[in-house]
């Protein structure tokens, strides 16, 4: 569980996060959604501990972030997989390298130990044959698939993933969003994803929090997001027709 | 006022680089791996340019030998002087700068791009030691290199004025004995560690702090080009004042 309070970032002049609290529950798929400028990226860099908040506080399973030490930091940075963008792997390695890294890094595991723990998540994300391949010569799809292998090799108890569907057909984008769900429901994972797809809202939205211009503007469920009269919400989510059209048939349904 | 700030985040940069270390047995292979990319690699570039540049010492010092009473042997002396002061330490190092620091830029710049410093902040690994440190280490191997150069310039030398009879080879050989100073090595090779670490953290600086896309890589490889040039100028400046003004 993450508890964010009152949480305020500043670059030079520009308030990017102007008192943002909420919670992020364990066993849930949390998503952060918001128009580009509206502060996702840098709340989700001020919970990921890259970037220090002015103000407020950050807990994480009821540990305040600032008060931990440098150890305590690091120990709770182990405990955290991210699963970036363009997946961020590092390109100079296979794709079982780059999963086992931070085994190799961080435990005192033997080779063999490893190995059948990488071959265990490469498992779980459904990627058999891609253990010696650089990630230039797979998809962008099984790259993303490789990112939340190496994001749960170390058992993470907070998974955090920033726009993990862009940049991918419609199909493979359900299916990451699919094992994403999958994954924190079966390991009881804190997850927080940053997106501004609908498509994942609808489906893995367990719980939606809407940022605009920096403050928290909305928070709810899937469900509720597409009943809600708030006007910046109603704005963002029926951008598009196919929405414009789901909103209709629900006011329709609802007369 | 922004150079000043840039040199403080230059040093702050350096002294990171130096903590909380990564585990010995993951920072030896990147070791082995930095002195094969920046040392062994660079071997084939060094050894040409030295060999040549020698052969081209050699024969201008001749031709402007115009005056019959200075003896031959005065080209081996210049060649010997030039190549194990200048041409060796400081030519070598300009080209490596253009070699092996557009390498540590670009490659430290697309990791940053393509938000792979990032992944290894989240999970936790100090990236500036992970990076830059392995860089520092292999680049302690270059004055091995410089004395390859050093040796091919000689013989790059030697081998233009027997063969481009400009000097017979005993006098030219007796030129490169005559008034031999060992501490000139010395100098050569201690300024040729502090070119090292320049080279090897100057470009990182430039490739670890840069923001924007692929054409920023680029243009951070060219920035870190000038200006770890330039500070190799005016450190073999200071350096040759200090330890031989």
């Amino acid at each position: 569980m993450i508890e964010v309070d009152n949480i305020h970032k500043t670059f030079g002049d520009n308030h990017v996060l102007k008192g943002i609290s909420t919670t992020f529950d364990k066993g849930k798929t949390n998503l952060i959604i918001g128009q580009s400028g509206s502060g996702k990226t840098v709340f989700l860099k001020c919970l990921l501990g890259l970037f220090s908040p002015e103000k407020g506080h950050i807990r994480y399973s009821g540990k305040n972030y600032a008060d931990l030490t440098n150890a305590e930091k690091r120990d709770l940075r182990q405990d955290m997989g991210m699963v970036f963008q363009g997946s961020a792997l590092f390109d100079s390695m296979t794709v079982e390298k780059n999963v086992s890294f931070p085994l190799d890094m961080f435990t005192k595991q033997s080779k063999s130990e490893m190995q059948d723990r990488v071959d265990f998540v490469l498992k779980r994300v459904n990627l058999i044959d891609a253990h010696k391949k650089y990630p230039s010569e797979i998809s962008g799809g099984m790259q993303k698939r490789v990112a939340i292998a190496r994001a749960i090799v170390m058992k993470p108890s907070y998974l955090f993933c920033d726009e993990p569907n862009s940049g991918l057909d419609p199909k493979t984008a359900i299916l990451i969003d699919n094992l994403i769900q999958e994954i924190t429901e079966e390991y009881d994972i804190t997850t927080v994803i940053n997106t501004h797809d609908m498509n994942s809202v609808m489906e893995i939205g367990k719980k939606i929090i809407f940022l605009k211009n920096g403050y928290l503007e909305w928070e709810g469920t899937n469900k509720e997001i597409f009943k809600t009269d708030n006007k910046a919400v109603t704005d963002f989510v029926y951008s598009s027709e196919l929405f414009k059209k789901v909103r209709q048939m629900y006011i329709e349904e609802r007369n | 006022m922004n150079y000043i700030a840039s040199i403080g985040k230059y040093f702050i940069m350096v002294w990171e680089v130096f903590k909380k270390p990564t585990k010995w047995r993951i920072m030896k292979s990147l070791i082995f791996k930095e002195i094969d990319e920046l040392i062994y690699n660079s071997l084939g570039i060094i050894i040409f340019i030295a060999f040549f540049i020698g052969g081209v010492v050699t024969i201008q010092t001749a031709l402007n030998l115009t005056n019959p009473l200075i003896p031959k042997s005065l080209i081996g002396f210049a060649t010997r002087q030039s190549v194990i002061l200048e041409f060796a330490p400081t030519f070598t190092s300009i080209i490596m700068v253009g070699k092996v620091g557009s390498y540590i830029t670009s490659s430290i710049g697309t990791m940053r791009v393509t938000e792979q410093i990032d992944a290894l902040e989240v999970m936790g690994v100090n990236s500036l030691n992970y990076l830059v440190f392995p860089k520092i280490i292999a680049m302690l191997f270059y004055p091995f290199a410089v004395a390859i150069a050093m040796y091919m310039g000689v013989l790059g030398g030697w081998i233009a004025a027997v063969f481009g009879n400009y000097a017979p080879s005993g006098d030219f050989i007796q030129g490169l004995q005559t008034d031999f100073i060992p501490f000139h090595v010395t100098y050569a090779f201690i300024k040729t560690l502090v070119f090292a670490f320049v080279i090897a953290t100057i470009p990182s600086y430039f490739g670890y702090y840069m923001k924007g896309g692929a054409l920023e890589v680029g243009k951070a490889s060219t920035t870190a080009f000038v200006w770890t040039s330039v500070v190799i100028i005016i450190i073999n400046y200071v350096l040759t004042q200090l330890m031989l003004g």
